[in-house]
């Protein structure tokens, strides 16, 4: 079939079918593109904001509280326990009882595992117990006959195909023979143990008020690996008859020595010489009225944890003044409980604890970030003992009357607080609170100091240093361009300057850091010479130059003084570097950085100095720019009625030009800051990159930026420092969005006001 | 009078305008002595400079014969020369300081040693000083004994020079020939010995038990390639006892006899006999072995093509995903959106985006590309390779997406403009013939726009290029072991590291052992990137006021 179509066009008729169809396919074609573009658009601007929220996606969970769960209920035979303790899978527990009795069970069922027979002596009967640091594993029991046994809980872990598979037992680091710990056989009704690989220590207190401290080194043959002596140390002190010790706590170190008595004193000794222990301390711990219910360490053994009847707690460590004498100080307390503190277990791992008070209640705090993650009901106020997971990632709770529960508890970043972040923070052997950023260390039971002033005091500082070099130069060099320059000379200038913004910082950090670091470093009277002489000689060339002879004056167009003052600035800078080495001589016995030293101020050759020059120059093009455009879209009848009611081309500009134009310059600088804030490579390599808190212009700091350039690759994924090192992007980021906002806002403003002028 | 005419002088304001002058004449000296610097310590560095020789008379120590090149000088303080134990004559405030690159690091600790003017003695440039640069150990300067095959010689004295040039050219031939098998062939064969391995690893997850016919085709392969691998390692010991057959025999300017075999040798060369002619040849040869050469040394000797290779890769591969996403955004917020406070706060945005710093896109990158993206891909499809990750490590692919977040704004604000740009009535002209709103943007407005596109896309290269800081955590590598290109499946690797040279800057200016050695190398790499960026910049510039012109003809 021929396809009918109108006389005399080319294209088929209206309502033919080839015709519908096109137009069919172009109308597709057509919403196709409209949803497609709108689609394309819309995610690609939501790509964009995406950025914002998976930086705060990333940085929230820093700022939850802990949660506890439920994980299994079951009961148990009523019982004496008093010690619970979790393996590292929180699958295997261990209870121990005043009767001697031992059980490892799974920590989800009760289902006992083993009971393990310890050595026990026929004849004497236990009368105290005492866990040495949690870390450590080690237990001890005190018999009426003064004689004491160590032992300790471990855990074999085999993978039989391809399962885990974990066989607790029990050892003794001492021998499976007791130690005699009082050497007069009197009861031990409280009892103190730590023990290492090289020595246990357990101090006792007997029924007739006398501390007795045993200290067993343990000393390996040097030929043979398995047989060792053991060296017996024995002290004793006499405690005060008004002494009544509640409570007895020794450090893993096995050096100082706390008690607690029931008047509320915290007594304080030092034991690194068991010979001769030395009392440092006694004082009043809690008001009166108040009782010392439990004493327990942070990890670490620094600090003590002093929990009390009206449910306070407190951090006590000592400090040494600069006598070298310690004293204790109550560092910081948490009142966040109502019942007297009956438990305190503290983390293995981290500064944080656990506490259970008497009606049952159990509270997560940490110590560094002065943070009460969570109170929760964990029992009915029945007695309880309960056990920490040595990854605080889990509770056992077990009452006298047989009630198991154990709980998950999530609280993976305890460490962190707005007040840890941004304020001084009292860190545990610092004798004042302060601003610290250390991230890592060495050490397990390191306290990260993850405070973000003094890389936010960095940041500001850099930026600071770099605005005052550059903000006179762009908005003068900017004023100078827009409004007196020839049009000729402009075409050359303005981009040469504006070519400069994209040179790669790195380029620049370099020859911050390698190359002007040394010669500013050697001619630092140079330097602050040109800084004083470039305006003085500029003024003196503009003055000179009104006395050169006016035939020659003419022979140059106006609007041409920059190009006659390059050489003037060339001579000012080759003078000054040539007069350095004499000013140094005359002004500061031959050595600026030592004269600067001597008066006590630091100086690094990496300093602020070089940074404020070289950020300073790479901002310049940022301001200059868009100054320059402000100025020069100033709307000319404004210059020029000004002109013609005999204003001078300089009263033109600074009554009328610069104040229409000064939201432009605002939003200019506004921009530049935003660049200063966040660059990273110039401040990475031109500083010395150390986070101290201090104005000086002559020593470095740390900045947010390249903080995250030198730590994001190696923190951990997840952990608190990577979440961390987050937060100071999304502060980077939103400060400058807020510059940035604040700017562009202000640019629009001024966009409409020139148009309607 | 005088003081009147000051007063009116500093009233009238013309003192301002000179220091306003002034701001512009500091700037321009600041930018162009900073072009000026690297250029000159980027392009001298190739330069065949003299090798001097002088006596050395430290006071307290014997003297001794000094040989190498004058690096720099300084001048310094008479006091703090004298902190150094030098005095200078009565009267003279200032003394000199040279930096003289003495070479020869494996004998003497140092390879750089500063001088004191005062103690130098008469200096001499002899023809004969060769200047030897090695693969290990930095440079080497003496003067050549004697050439010596397998510990006997061969020629001796003036001969020597010549039988060197030959022996060398058969040394680097071998060289190259191993490094062609070691590279190429026995890469292969490790690529697919490790295939084999993932494929071993994706039986066992798919269940499949030994002894299958899979495993048996497998085992077959395998031989096959160890057997290949048998071929090349005898290939390559015979290699290997050819080049370790000549040595050449050197005096050190303290009269040590050093042997060097030739294996260890790149190129020996006489600079101060050289006409200069042949020194600017020399020096063109130099320039095309840095741009196309491997690094060696931990970077701070030898050339930077793959860093070149790792830059213009990762520009390319960002390129190709900025473009169409750019172009898209624009087009919406531009054409289809309705103009109102929404789109003038996504326009704020995106601005500010610009502005952001390049850290926080990089943080983001590794957080959510790398970490995020790339761990789910490795669980989906590359579970055989785990816990070793594909894409959930830094890789090119994830530096290119970051930096086409960062430089998306770039080629919106851009296209934007070129878009608005565009006068009304070629829109309306369009629509009136019947075309429909898709068919004016394809045929009409798109095209006009293109060169706005290219400034945007090229302005964003020229960023990308720049940038190092996101690039240090999603892919950057300071020694990168491959390219990202070559002759194994699927040919472009996109989750390989690769190298940078922002970065390269970086690593071999602040990170690396012997900073003095490296940094005229740094200067001319340096001097690469600013020519790339200034090259870019320009042609964009040139574009957008081209561009300008059209717009402002056809509006007339």
């Amino acid at each position: 079939m021929v396809e009918p179509s109108s006389i005399g066009s080319v294209l088929p008729a209206a309502n033919s079918p080839i015709a519908k169809r096109r137009r069919f396919w172009r109308e597709f074609k057509d919403r196709a593109a409209r949803y497609g573009v709108a689609l394309g658009g819309v995610s690609v601007i939501f790509a964009i904001v995406l950025i914002f929220f998976y930086l705060l996606y990333v940085v929230l969970p820093l700022f939850s509280g802990a949660e506890m769960k439920t994980e299994s209920e079951y009961m148990m035979p009523e019982n004496t326990t008093v010690h619970l303790a979790l393996n590292e899978y929180n699958d295997v527990a261990l209870s121990v009882d005043m009767g001697g009795q031992l059980q490892y069970f799974a920590a989800e069922s009760g289902q006992v595992i083993s009971r393990p027979e310890l050595p026990l002596p026929m004849g004497s009967d236990i009368v105290s117990f005492s866990h040495g640091d949690y870390t450590t594993g080690v237990l001890a029991y005190g018999f009426d006959d003064g004689r004491a046994l160590v032992f300790k809980r471990e855990y074999k872990i085999s993978y039989p195909n391809d399962t885990r598979y974990i066989t607790p037992f029990i050892s003794y680091p001492t021998g499976e023979a007791l130690v005699k710990v009082d050497a007069k056989g009197r009861s031990l009704t409280a009892l103190t143990v730590q023990s290492n690989e090289d020595q246990t220590t357990v101090v006792g207190l007997t029924d007739s008020n006398t501390l007795v401290i045993l200290n067993l080194v343990r000393e390996e043959d040097f030929m043979d690996e398995d047989a060792f002596t053991i060296e017996e140390k024995r002290t004793e002190i006499i405690l005060p008859g008004d002494e009544n010790i509640t409570h007895i706590q020794m450090d893993i170190d096995q050096r100082e020595l706390y008690l607690v008595d029931d008047l509320g004193f915290l007594i304080y000794y030092d034991i690194t010489n068991t010979a001769a222990p030395d009392l440092i301390q006694k004082i009043k711990a809690v008001p009166t009225g108040v009782n010392v219910t439990a004493l327990s360490f942070l990890t670490g053994g620094i600090s003590v944890l002093v929990g009390r009847s009206d449910g306070q707690i407190d951090q006590w460590f000592p400090l040494r003044d600069i006598h070298n004498n310690y004293t204790l100080h109550n560092v910081r307390y948490f009142k966040d409980q109502q019942s007297a503190i009956v438990k305190l277990a503290p983390e293995y791992a981290r500064k944080g604890f656990l506490a259970l008070d008497e009606s049952g209640q159990v509270g997560i705090y940490h110590t560094t970030a002065e943070r009460t993650l969570l109170i929760d009901t964990l029992t009915d106020g029945t007695p309880s003992v309960m056990g920490l997971a040595p990854r605080a990632n889990g509770v056992l709770a077990l009452s006298t009357s047989g009630q198991a529960k154990l709980l998950a508890i999530d609280n993976e970043h305890p460490e962190v607080s707005w007040h840890s972040l941004w304020q001084k923070v009292w860190y545990e052997s610092r004798d004042k609170p302060e601003y610290i950023w250390q991230s890592s260390s060495a050490s397990s039971d390191f306290e990260p100091k993850f405070s973000l002033s003094p890389l936010t005091f960095g940041t500001l500082k850099a930026a600071f240093y770099a605005m005052l070099v550059a903000v006179p130069l762009a908005i003068m060099g900017a004023i100078y361009t827009a409004y007196f320059m020839s049009p000729k000379m402009r075409t050359l200038v303005k981009p040469t300057i504006e070519i400069m913004e994209a040179l790669p910082t790195v380029i620049l950090g370099f020859l911050a850091g390698l190359w002007l670091a040394p010669i500013v470093e050697g001619n630092l009277p140079g330097v602050f010479s040109i800084l004083v002489m470039l305006p003085i000689m500029t003024i003196l060339t503009a003055y000179l130059w009104t006395k050169l002879p006016e035939s020659f004056r003419d022979s140059i167009p106006d609007g041409w003084e920059a190009a006659i003052l390059v050489p003037v600035v060339i001579l000012v800078g080759f003078v000054s570097m040539l007069m350095s080495p004499t000013l140094e001589v005359w002004l500061f016995n031959g050595d600026m950085p030592r004269w600067l030293d001597d008066m006590g101020i630091g100086f690094d050759q990496r300093n602020s100095l070089v940074v404020g020059l070289v950020m300073g120059f790479a901002v310049i093009p940022t301001i200059f720019s868009i100054t320059e455009d402000a100025i020069f879209g100033v709307p000319k009848h404004l210059t020029i009625g000004s002109l013609a009611l005999g204003a001078t081309p300089w009263q033109t500009l600074t009554r009328v030009v610069l104040l229409t134009a000064s939201p432009g310059i605002f939003s200019g600088v506004m921009i530049g800051l935003g660049r200063a804030v966040g660059e990273t490579m110039i401040v990475l390599m031109a500083t010395g990159n150390t986070p101290i808190m201090d104005f000086n212009i002559f020593e470095g700091f740390r900045a947010l930026s390249a903080n995250i350039a030198v730590e994001m690759p190696e923190a951990e994924v997840a952990s608190t420092h990577y979440r961390v090192l987050f937060l100071a992007a999304l502060v980077l980021f939103m400060a400058t969005f807020i510059f940035n906002t604040i700017a562009e806002v202000v640019r629009q403003r001024l966009r409409v006001k020139y148009s309607s002028l | 009078m005088s003081n009147q005419s000051l007063s009116s002088w500093f009233k009238s304001g013309t003192p301002w305008v000179w220091l306003n002058a002034g701001a512009v004449s500091i700037s321009l000296v600041m930018v162009i002595g900073l072009l000026g610097l690297i250029a000159v310590r980027g392009l001298s560095h190739f330069w065949p400079a003299d090798i001097v020789v002088l006596n050395y008379n430290e006071p307290g120590v014997e003297t001794v014969q000094l040989l190498g090149e004058i690096i720099d000088k300084e001048t310094v303080s008479a006091l703090r020369l004298k902190s150094a134990g030098v005095i200078l004559p009565e009267g003279q405030s200032s003394g000199q300081r040279f930096l003289l690159k003495i070479g020869n690091r494996d004998y003497f600790g140092l390879d750089f040693r500063w001088i004191n003017g005062q103690w130098m003695g008469e200096e001499s440039r002899p023809e004969k000083v060769v200047a030897v640069e090695r693969r290990e150990w930095g440079h080497f300067y003496g003067y050549l004994g004697a050439v010596k095959e397998a510990g006997a010689i061969v020629a001796k004295d003036d001969a020597a020079w010549d039988e060197l040039q030959i022996r060398l050219a058969r040394a680097n031939s071998l060289v190259d020939q191993i490094k062609m098998i070691e590279k190429k062939d026995v890469g292969e064969i490790n690529h697919g010995i490790e295939s084999l391995r993932l494929e071993a690893r994706q039986l066992a997850l798919d269940g499949i038990k030994k002894g299958s016919l899979q495993h048996q085709e497998m085992a077959q392969s395998r031989r096959g390639w160890d057997e290949q691998y048998k071929v090349l390692q005898t290939q390559l010991e015979a290699l290997y006892i050819a080049l370790s057959r000549d040595q050449m025999l050197m005096t050190m300017s303290d009269g040590r006899e050093v042997e060097i075999p030739l294996s260890k040798v790149v190129h020996a060369y006489r600079p101060n006999a050289m006409s200069t002619l042949e020194k600017l040849a020399f020096y063109f040869h130099e320039v095309w072995k840095f741009v196309s050469g491997d690094p060696r040394e931990a970077n701070t000797e030898g050339g930077i093509f793959p860093a070149i290779f790792g830059t213009v890769m990762m520009v390319m591969i960002m390129a190709v995903l900025v473009t169409p996403f750019g172009v898209v955004a624009a087009v919406y917020l531009k054409e289809y959106a309705t103009q109102g406070p929404l789109t003038r706060l996504i326009r704020i945005a995106v601005n500010n985006l610009a502005g952001v710093p390049s850290i926080v896109y990089g943080v983001f990158g590794l957080g959510f590309f790398v970490y995020f993206l790339g761990g789910n891909i490795d669980e989906l499809f590359f579970q055989a390779s785990l816990p070793a990750p594909t894409f959930g490590t830094p890789g090119l692919l994830w530096a290119s997406l970051t930096l086409a977040i960062l430089t998306v704004p770039v080629v919106i604000v851009a296209t934007e403009e070129g878009l608005s740009r565009i006068p009304r009535n070629i829109r309306e002209g369009s629509l009136a013939l019947g075309a429909t709103k898709a068919e004016t943007l394809w045929r009409t407005v798109l095209p006009m726009a293109a060169p706005a596109m290219m400034t945007g896309l090229i302005l964003a290269v020229a960023r990308a290029a720049g940038e190092v800081a996101p690039l240090m955590m999603v892919g950057v590598v300071k020694l990168a072991p491959a390219l990202a290109v070559d002759t194994m499946a699927p040919y472009l690797h996109l989750d390989r590291q690769f190298m940078h040279l922002g970065f390269h800057i970086y690593d071999v200016g602040f990170q690396s052992p012997n900073v003095e050695a490296a940094r005229p190398l740094v200067y001319a790499t340096a001097l690469l990137l600013v020519i790339i960026i200034i090259v870019l910049n320009i042609t964009a510039i040139s574009i957008r006021n081209r561009l300008r012109e059209n717009s402002k003809a056809s509006e007339n």
